[in-house]
């Protein structure tokens, strides 16, 4: 083994690390080994239930709805990596849920055809609703932010609070009753067979997904050679492309190999005329709208953390708060846009939430904060601020969902996932520190 | 001193800073010359270390004025002192310790490519940077966290380097390094100098001071007692101001002696 140290050094120029271990040469596809752990992690887990069901388990029908059930609380993991790297918790999100998904189910039922004037059949109403309650999630959060960064009460206690009031709200808007009826165009929002992509727009995205891969591998190695840096060796950058279409191509096979239910299959047979061929008729429904809202959210966010000043700032601010100040950022404004932006995807997965249950009740979201909490911390991010990343913590939510929705399969009841899913929490941030520690 | 000298590159004048009841700053007046390094002592609390903070914008003062080229200035925040070229290196170093270094060097002005962060440019700028003030440092893509003291006072020191500081603060740059990384610094700040920045140096260590400063100011309770011409006086002399708060023409025997007592 070589070391580097004693090379001579050249100004401008680095050595690739010259190692021939396994771990050198994972070194060289600069691979996120967390990233990597986790989703080990998560294959272990799902081959587990699928040999403990007895291979029921792995299909993709469970997997799709196991998957979508993930989505919301995902979503929002991805901005409480932001708000916990800077420091700050929210613990409002569950609320915040509650409030917008009930003001999505009154706007469609009762304010938009009674006070708008919008009845069923006005144009886009479902993008009219989701605008405002994007909207309100936005200024509530807005508003949370601003007590925190600006007046300086504590997260824990602001958002403490707003867990506690908005679910009030909640009850006033309704007065305590379920509200039902929602657009049929919102609904799809939910999921469902009808509401996916269908077979042939989930191929095309796939191809859409390894052409964006094959473009972001070139254009990282061009932006590097223009400047000389080294770059990951040739046959690195091959396996990583692979790697990466082959797995997002996988992922739409799989969901492809999930097909409409019989009867509402043959319904819209008959609907369309289409003639039921010998061994019945197979509609793939692809991936499920949710899915694709937790992609988009997941690569949008993935990209403010990392491309983006705001991101910059955020993980600046958590790394070292008076650095910060002290480098000129207004990091009061950073903080208030990451609860603004918590908002806005609370606001996303009241939508899902209440399309699935085309309607909002007084408990929707309820708990949410904890589990969010839970996805964030098991995908890594660090309670002393300036650790984490989106990605880990989406894997997160999955690894969570996987459990509980795993051990309701084995026939588990939920007091039980409860316990599971607490031990794992903590094993999961126990193995984590204990890992740092040695790394260091 | 001549009335046609040359206008200071800096001058703060009757500059208070309180906290609450305690005046950690009262009616001070300092100034610095292109190419000139004082040298700024005085004992715990004396209010160097505040009254720097002043210049830097970390903390505004409550009154008085500062002039940058014969020009007043108003510096609320960090960002205001940036804007007229004065950089500060704390003793803290100020860096966020879960970036690398390319991220630290350019935080808060980060260069974007249709605004994104363009994170090669960085590199390449903080490379060059590094080649000059330490050419050993290779560590571009690793969280600074993980650096020897040295090279985290190297990246600290990049930031200022790069900006083209005009006006550098430097808050103990040596107190947290070892020997050879001290002659680094030192040999660093006559570099500065010599191209012509002016230069604070905020500093515990005398011999430092003596070393390296052309003129001393010294502070005692928030006030400055003097400043003086380093070739003018001996380290006693200095010794004798921060300790007892007096100009040395006014120190009287009977202090003198508890002094070297």
């Amino acid at each position: 083994m070589t070391n580097v140290a004693d090379a001579t050094p050249v100004s401008g120029r680095v050595q690739p690390p010259a190692r021939t271990s396994i771990r050198g040469l994972i070194a060289q596809t600069e691979i996120d080994l967390r990233l990597f752990g986790m989703l080990v992690a998560l294959a272990v887990i799902l081959l587990t239930f699928n040999i403990l069901s007895g291979g029921k388990f792995f299909q993709p029908t469970n997997m799709v709805t196991l998957a979508v059930q993930a989505t919301g609380v995902a979503i929002i993991a991805t901005g409480m990596v932001l708000v916990i790297v800077s420091r700050n918790i929210d613990l409002s999100v569950g609320s915040l849920v509650g409030v917008v998904a009930m003001t999505y189910a009154l706007l469609m039922t009762d304010w938009m055809p009674n006070i708008l004037g919008m009845g069923a059949d006005f144009p886009f109403r479902w993008v009219i609703a989701l605008g405002i309650g994007v909207g309100l999630g936005a200024s509530i959060g807005a508003l949370q932010g601003f007590i925190i960064a600006y007046i300086g009460v504590p997260s824990f206690i602001v958002t403490l609070g707003g867990l506690l009031s908005i679910r009030g709200v909640v009850w006033y808007l309704s007065s305590g009753a379920a509200v039902s009826g929602l657009d049929p165009n919102f609904q799809l929002i939910g999921g469902g067979a009808q509401g996916s992509i269908g077979g042939n727009l989930t191929w095309i995205l796939g191809l859409v997904g390894c052409l964006a891969i094959v473009a972001l591998l070139i254009n990282s190695r061009r932006q590097r050679r223009r400047f000389g840096f080294p770059v990951r060796p040739v046959w690195a950058e091959i396996l990583l492309g692979v790697i990466g279409c082959l797995a997002v191509l996988g992922v739409a096979a799989f969901a492809n190999a999930n097909f409409w239910p019989k009867g509402l299959a043959e319904k819209y047979a008959a609907a369309n005329n289409i003639a039921i061929p010998e061994g019945g008729l197979y509609i793939p429904t692809g991936f499920p709208y949710p899915i694709i809202l937790l992609i988009g959210v997941t690569l949008v966010m993935t990209w403010l953390a990392t491309r983006r000043r705001f991101g910059r700032y955020v993980y600046a601010y958590g790394g070292n708060p008076d650095a910060a100040e002290l480098a000129g950022i207004n990091t009061r404004w950073t903080i208030l846009k990451t609860y603004a932006l918590m908002g806005i995807l609370c606001a996303l997965a009241a939508a899902i939430a209440s399309a699935r249950l085309n309607g909002s009740t007084l408990d929707v979201g309820q708990s949410y904060e904890l589990y969010v909490i839970a996805a964030a911390v098991v995908g890594g991010t660090s309670f002393a601020g300036g650790i984490g990343s989106i990605p880990g913590a989406v894997l997160g939510a999955f690894v969570m969902q996987s459990l509980a929705y795993g051990l309701s399969f084995m026939g588990v009841n939920s007091p039980g996932q409860n316990v599971v899913a607490g031990i794992v929490l903590i094993l999961a941030v126990g193995f984590d520190t204990y890992n740092r520690r040695r790394g260091r | 001193m001549t009335v046609a000298e040359r206008t200071p590159l800096v001058v703060m004048q009757d500059i208070n800073v309180a906290f609450g009841g305690v005046h950690a700053v009262q009616d001070a007046t300092i100034d610095l010359n292109a190419g000139e390094v004082i040298g700024l002592v005085g004992g715990n609390g004396a209010g160097k270390s505040t009254l720097m903070r002043v210049l830097s914008g970390a903390h505004p003062a409550d009154s008085g004025s500062i002039l940058i080229d014969g020009q007043p200035v108003s510096i609320k925040n960090p960002r205001d002192a940036k804007a007229y070229n004065i950089e500060t290196i704390y003793q803290t170093l100020a860096l966020a310790d879960n970036i690398d270094a390319p991220g630290n060097v350019f935080l808060g002005r980060e260069l974007t490519r249709a605004g994104n962060l363009d994170d090669p440019a960085m590199e390449d700028a903080t490379r060059k940077v590094m080649g000059r003030l330490n050419p050993n440092f290779q560590n571009f893509k690793i969280a600074v966290k993980s650096l020897s003291g040295g090279q985290r006072q190297a990246v600290a020191i990049a930031r200022t380097v790069h900006f083209n500081a005009k006006i550098l603060i430097m808050d103990e740059p040596t107190a947290a390094l070892g020997p050879a990384e001290t002659a680094q610094v030192r040999a660093l700040i006559r570099q500065l100098k010599n191209e012509g920045i002016g230069i604070f140096l905020v500093s515990h260590d005398i011999h430092d001071v003596f070393d390296l400063a052309d003129r001393i100011s010294v502070m005692y309770h928030g006030q400055i007692v003097g400043t003086v011409n380093k070739v003018d006086v001996t380290i006693d002399h200095v010794l004798g101001m921060i300790i007892l708060g007096k100009k040395p023409d006014e120190v009287t025997q009977t202090e003198l002696a508890q002094l070297h007592g």
